[in-house]
């Protein structure tokens, strides 16, 4: 684990390239240095599409698999029941396409220290998780991590942001 | 701000750091705050120090004013050079209870001897003389390690003056690790990303930094070597990973990984290797900081039911409750004399800086903010740097143990937050 994880995150990315688009070279700057950084020069290709029907679901506006963010009340880490149909469309989903992968982002307001709201934004991701395999989706196709407080949907420091900020959204490959 | 004029920024700022502190992206410091009696103190301009291209004493001037604890007397032009003994009760007659006296004396190759010499003006008496040999270009270098030693002869304590903090500076979608001296300038972009970074550590050489970068979509900690750049994944289990700490010897990170399940405490070597779970818990664990004799790591968890601060002994076993002020007490930070932890309490809704007396268990609320995080002691246990909240945007505060010595450290245009003060070089 001596080399520089740019290399391996390169090639996670360029892997990750699925249908739903180009990679953005500009969009992950890992390192620059006074003294010039290394060409970083990368080559886009987009991955054909998997086969199987449903993927152009998870960006359909009319189909409930475009939705991906489950908000919970404060300090509660339990999916409300107007959650539930959301979950489950995803769970069969992540059923009928086994080679998809999940991956579930913890969020939180920003009252509070930084890695204690990451550890809170993990139990969101984690509620969604468990909700998911109770329903039967395989623990291999689906990993939970937070964001904390770092990447909010807005900013204002009003209760109707804050709640838009308690949520846990779900990524497929290809968004991550 | 466009993609091409904060490239622009980045560069002028990396070329311009070494020759100027006039970059935009500079973080300024203002004194808000100062001690409860300032020494007096004159520090006049060296002799030859002319011959340089940029002094030394203005610099040592503005370092010892800085620490909130010293009143510069002026002494306009005049030089007391160090081969002289001074007049000391004419400068007593100025209003200074202290005078150092210095000569420059230019070498063979380019570079120069500084001598100087520090003299009490009531009793009559030199405290200490010291002698250094600099190039031009280590101006700023050599009067920090000079106001390191008037500091540690006129208070008892070691000077914090030639040490560097790490903070990271958010602009629009762009997020910068950035290290600078402890006065703000020379600052330098360890890492720049559009992704956040937190959690900031130096290790205990002073070479390395820890970090936790969400670059790949989830936290992930790193070690990076300042020097070189080059840096290395230490923890990307399944979940997320965070909150890097140091041992005292260099050789261990403590760390909080969800692999298991909810955030929990784990150690691991400085190259990733060898993860061990430290204590298990019903609730989150987070926010490790070693004691620094190593034997304790304190820490934050809400396993009674809110978050407070608790310590384990280092080789495992049961935790001990620390906090009991208050249902919101995290981000325990040790002093590296072991006699003050430092943490972020919630106070009827407002996150301010206290400081535990770990002798007397006695606790003080050092600010009056409203949104402070990430209490970080200078390598001197005196000044504690934290994050702080001022008119909408993230800057930078440091304040005196005492409670008495503040400052305020900002970055134009941009949001700093998450400092963390480098140790002494010895």
């Amino acid at each position: 684990m001596k080399k520089l994880a740019l290399p391996a995150l390169l090639s996670v990315l360029l892997a990750a390239c699925g249908s739903t688009g180009t990679f953005d070279p500009a969009g992950t700057k890992v390192e620059e240095r006074s003294s010039g950084a290394p060409d970083s020069g990368v080559t886009t290709i987009t991955a054909p599409s998997p086969a199987g029907s449903g993927i152009a679901a998870l960006t359909d506006p009319n189909n409930i698999l475009s939705k991906r963010s489950v908000f919970f009340d404060f300090d509660q880490f339990v999916i409300k029941p107007d959650a539930r149909p959301l979950v489950e469309a995803h769970a069969r989903f992540l059923a009928q396409n086994p080679q998809m992968k999940m991956l579930i982002q913890g969020n939180t307001d920003e009252r509070g220290s930084r890695e204690y709201n990451l550890a809170l934004g993990q139990k969101r991701a984690d509620a969604v998780r468990q909700a998911l395999t109770l329903l039967g989706t395989k623990e291999s196709q689906i990993e939970s991590v937070s964001l904390g407080e770092e990447k909010p949907r807005c900013t204002q420091s009003d209760e109707t942001c804050f709640a838009q900020n308690r949520r846990g959204d779900m990524l497929y490959t290809g968004e991550f | 701000m466009t993609k091409i004029f904060s490239n622009i920024r980045l560069l002028l700022v990396t070329s311009l750091a070494a020759l100027s502190c006039a970059a935009h992206a500079q973080l300024s410091i203002e004194i808000t705050g100062t001690g409860a009696t300032r020494f007096p103190v004159a520090i006049p301009v060296f002799e030859n120090e002319a011959a340089l291209p940029r002094g030394i004493t203005d610099v040592v001037r503005a370092d010892l004013e800085r620490s909130g604890l010293f009143s510069l007397i002026d002494m306009g032009l005049v030089s007391v050079p160090v081969t002289a003994m001074p007049d000391l009760a004419a400068i007593r007659g100025r209003g200074a209870d202290a005078v150092l006296s210095g000569s420059l004396y230019p070498q063979a190759d380019g570079r120069y001897d500084v001598r100087f010499r520090l003299f009490d003006t009531q009793k009559q008496v030199e405290l200490g003389a010291l002698a250094l040999r600099m190039a031009p270009a280590q101006n700023r270098a050599t009067a920090h390690r000079i106001a390191d030693f008037v500091y540690e002869k006129l208070t008892g304590q070691p000077g914090y003056f030639a040490t560097r903090i790490a903070y990271v500076v958010k602009s629009g979608p762009r997020y910068e690790l950035q290290v600078a001296d402890a006065d703000g300038m020379n600052a330098q972009t360890a890492l720049a990303s559009r992704e956040p970074i937190i959690s900031p550590a130096w290790a205990p050489d002073g070479q390395r930094l820890a970090y936790v970068s969400f670059e790949a979509k989830k936290p992930v900690v790193y070690v990076h070597t300042l020097a070189t750049g080059q840096r290395q994944v230490v923890a990307n289990f399944k979940g997320s990973n965070s909150a890097p700490a140091w041992a005292p010897d260099g050789q261990r990170l403590a760390v909080v990984l969800t692999k298991d399940g909810q955030s929990q405490l784990y150690v691991l070597s400085a190259d990733g290797t060898g993860v061990r779970r430290l204590a298990s818990s019903p609730g989150i664990d987070t926010e490790p900081a070693w004691s620094p004799d190593g034997q304790w790591i304190y820490f934050t968890s809400d396993r009674g039911g809110s978050p407070q601060i608790y310590r384990i002994s280092s080789a495992g076993g049961g935790a001990e409750r620390v906090s009991f002020d208050g249902s919101y007490n995290v981000t325990p930070r040790l002093s590296a004399d072991g006699r003050h932890l430092a943490f972020i309490t919630r106070n009827s809704g407002r996150f301010q800086v206290a400081v535990m007396d770990l002798a007397t268990r006695q606790t003080t609320i050092l600010t009056d903010s409203a949104r402070d995080e990430s209490p970080s002691f200078a390598p001197n246990s005196r000044m504690i740097l934290y994050a702080s909240e001022s008119g909408g945007r993230g800057i930078l505060a440091a304040v005196s143990t005492d409670g008495r010595v503040k400052q305020r450290l900002s970055v134009q245009a941009a949001d700093v937050r998450e400092p963390s003060w480098g140790p002494l070089i010895r």
